[in-house]
Formats: C-alpha cells, structure tokens, sequence
C-alpha cells in the first residue's frame, strides 16, 4: 500500500530518528511512505481564533499539494498530524476559509484526509496482522504517553478518547510488552515552552517522567519529537530534590517496533537520546521487570 | 498648522466583545467549575488561574486579564477544552486575548534573547510553534 507522506521540518533534521524508524518499519509491513515531492513547514500550530487567514496559508499550500498525489497523507509529528488535520477540517467546513485561501493560492481544495502511522497500523494493517510479525517480543515495562495534540480536539481529531486512550496501548501490547496503568499519559510536557520558558517545561516534564517511574516502567514512548526533547533532555539535568527522580528512556513508538520486527535499521539512535535506552535493546527477552 | 493626536488606545472599546468574536466562544456561558484550572498543565506558573480570567472578563476588568501572564503561559494543550462541561475553549479565549494585545503592540512582540543550547538542540517545531504564539 502507498501512502503519500509528509514528514515536516523536524523529521528531516533533529528528530531524523523518528522518520528513518518509520520509514523502515512501515516498509517491512508493506506500507511504501512516499514523500511528498515539494513540501515546506506546517507553521507548527493552527490558528485557533477566527479569520486568521495567515496562519491556515502554510498547512494549506501543504494539503493543496497532497491532493495531486492521493486521497490521504500521512504524517508522524503530532503537531504536524494536529495542523494539516485541523486545516482540512477548517477548509472543508467553513466557506469563507476555503474561498479566500483557494484565490491566493490559485487552486481548488478537494479535501485530504490526513492520518497518522498509528492510525494505519490500527485500522488497515491491524493488530492481529503487525502481531503476527512480531518476531522478537519485548520484554519491556512501558508507559504509553500521548501528549496534548495527538489528541485534542477530540472532536476535529478523532484519533482516540481524548481522556483515556488505549491506542498505543494496544499497539504496544502486540509488540509483547506489558504497558503500565499511566495517569499522566495525556498531560502536556510543556510543549514549545521549551525554547522561551525553559524552566516551566522542565517541570512540567518532571512531573510526567517522575509519574512513570514511580509506576515501574522502564522506558516511555510516545509519537512526538517535542515530547520526546522535552520529556528526554531536562533528565540530564540531574536528579530532584524529593530523591524519587528515576530517569526513564524515551523512544518514538516506531522504535520499539523497529526492534520487535527483528529489523537491524531503525532502531536505535545513540545521539538523540540524553537518557540511553540501549540497555532495553541489548537483552530484550531478559531484561527484567523494574 | 494644526495638529491632530489619535488615542493610542480607545478607553470605551468593548474588548469583551472583541474576545467573543474572535475567539467564537461565548465567556459568560462558564459557571466557574473550575475544571480549566484543575487540570491546567502550566497553571503553577500563571497569576490568574485559567477559570478566573474568565470571571474577570465576565465582570468587566479587563484591565487585570490584559496585564495577567496567564495568555502567554496557555501552550493550547486543549485539556480545559476537553474537561470544560459547557463547552469553552479557554486555549482559543487565551489566543484572543493575546491576539488583541500584539496588535495593541505590547511588550511580548519585543526581541528577547533565546539559550543558545536550547536553540541548537530543540526540534524545530519548538520555535515555530513558539513564534507563531507571538506572530499576529
């Protein structure tokens, strides 16, 4: 199955871990990703208020151009699956967008519908079928982490419940794993803060890190480079003063995946990690439980 | 000659009406559960709680929203819209409040120096995502 692909700025530099993972995992279950032949950045974040006609242009140029290559396109950054899918929703939805965006970008919009790897996984390829070809189950305790835009707005994503979502649980189960019960699972890591705030998304991040530990698991996964940088780098700033602080690995979900399909590519990146994740991979069968 | 000096700011402006029109939310729908302050993830750094900026706004002091560090802290997580039982999205009222204020011209839009370790190492759609807030 082909699918048009957009991988969005950060893929294509800082989070290269994630696109290759990706890219070899959804070969080896017989979905060829193909890149959009022009793309440029989706502007990040949709505008949220009224007739902020600006902000919708970039998501739209990208969205006009997915069209020529087929009836959907797939993405794998949240933020990139969170603003093509909202602007698909805006143009279809609300005349005046579509109109105005149409005449300045000379073009007509027919519609894309925008999905995510996860999402493909779930209801095209199937469970049973990525259980299937499992060949090296993992012996890992996982704490499942969404993050804000994967799923919100539930009503213009759909993805999942926006409170108690079992996605990425079920995907991690086929996989072998043993997921944990993870009450942070959908609480946001401080997102961009990061760059201007960097002291409000360290604790936000703490918060969520110090959550999993306390639940036991050995390593988080989520589906977000933001995520993945925020969540991964304020660990190496060494540890809390309440002594419980644990440092955690974080991997992308195509990771584990990647390592699961017994695949040598894709696996692991040892310069986009600051808390190393390799001692799950080096004795998957025996690693015990924490 | 004569000289003409326009206000920079007109005093009787209804910027209640402003922030429901752009924003498409209606404020005084918000019963004051408090759900939005509850489960806001950034609300430990706020001066307003997230559902007290709406109450400040239903009772007309606009004055202590627009000064309030609250709009620039909201990152759009959508949790309070997610929880919110009557249905605001406190994120879109936030990006309205913030919209006003950059075209007003205040501070925020002002250069401020960025970590340089930070710049080199966050993903890319960190600072996207971080300027757009600051765009118009």
């Amino acid at each position: 199955m082909r699918i048009p692909y957009y991988p969005g700025c950060t893929l294509h530099q800082k989070a290269s871990g994630l696109d290759r993972s990706a890219r070899v995992t959804a070969a080896a279950l017989g979905i060829e990703l193909v890149e959009l032949p022009q793309w440029q950045c989706c502007g990040g974040l949709i505008p949220q208020i009224r007739e902020a006609y600006m902000g919708l242009l970039a998501p739209a140029r990208i969205l006009v151009d997915a069209q020529k290559e087929g009836d959907r396109l797939l993405t794998l950054c949240t933020f990139c699956y969170n603003t093509l899918k909202r602007a698909d929703r805006i143009l279809r939805d609300d005349p005046e967008s579509r109109r105005r965006i149409e005449d300045f970008l000379e073009e007509k919009y027919y519609g894309v519908r925008v999905v995510h790897l996860l999402e493909v996984l779930r209801d095209e390829v199937g469970w049973d079928s990525v259980r299937q070809q499992v060949v090296r189950p993992l012996d890992w305790k996982v704490a499942p982490y969404y993050g804000c835009l994967l799923l919100r707005p539930y009503k213009e994503i759909g993805l999942d419940d926006p409170e108690d979502p079992t996605i990425m649980e079920d995907f991690l189960r086929c996989l072998g794993c043993t997921v944990v019960n993870f009450p942070a699972k959908t609480e946001c890591c401080g997102s961009f803060l990061s760059v201007t705030k960097p002291e409000l998304a360290k604790e936000c991040s703490r918060q969520i890190v110090q959550k999993a530990a306390q639940t036991g698991a050995q390593v988080i996964v989520t589906t977000c480079p933001l995520c993945q940088f925020n969540l991964d780098r304020f660990q190496g700033d060494g540890p809390t003063s309440d002594g419980r602080y644990r440092s955690v690995p974080i991997l992308y979900f195509t990771q584990p995946l990647a390592f699961a399909l017994g695949l040598d590519e894709g696996v692991f990146f040892p310069d986009q990690h600051r808390v190393s994740p390799q001692r799950l991979f080096s004795s998957p069968t025996k690693e015990g439980r924490a | 000659m004569v000289s003409l000096t326009l206000p920079k700011r007109i005093a009787d402006r209804d910027w209640i009406k402003e922030i429901e029109e752009l924003s498409g939310e209606n404020l005084f729908a918000c019963y004051q559960c408090g759900k939005c302050s509850a489960g806001c993830p950034l609300a430990f750094a706020m001066d307003l709680l997230p559902h007290q900026v709406i109450r400040l706004l239903q009772l007309e002091l606009v004055n202590e929203v627009l000064n309030s560090s609250a709009p620039w802290f909201c990152v759009g997580c959508l949790t309070c819209a997610t929880r919110c039982p009557k249905g605001v999205d406190l994120a879109k009222v936030m990006e309205a409040i913030r919209t006003l204020l950059l075209r007003e011209g205040k501070e925020e839009r002002r250069p401020f120096p960025l970590p340089t370790e930070i710049m080199t190492e966050a993903p890319q759609q960190a600072s996207v995502s971080a300027f757009r807030k600051l765009s118009l």
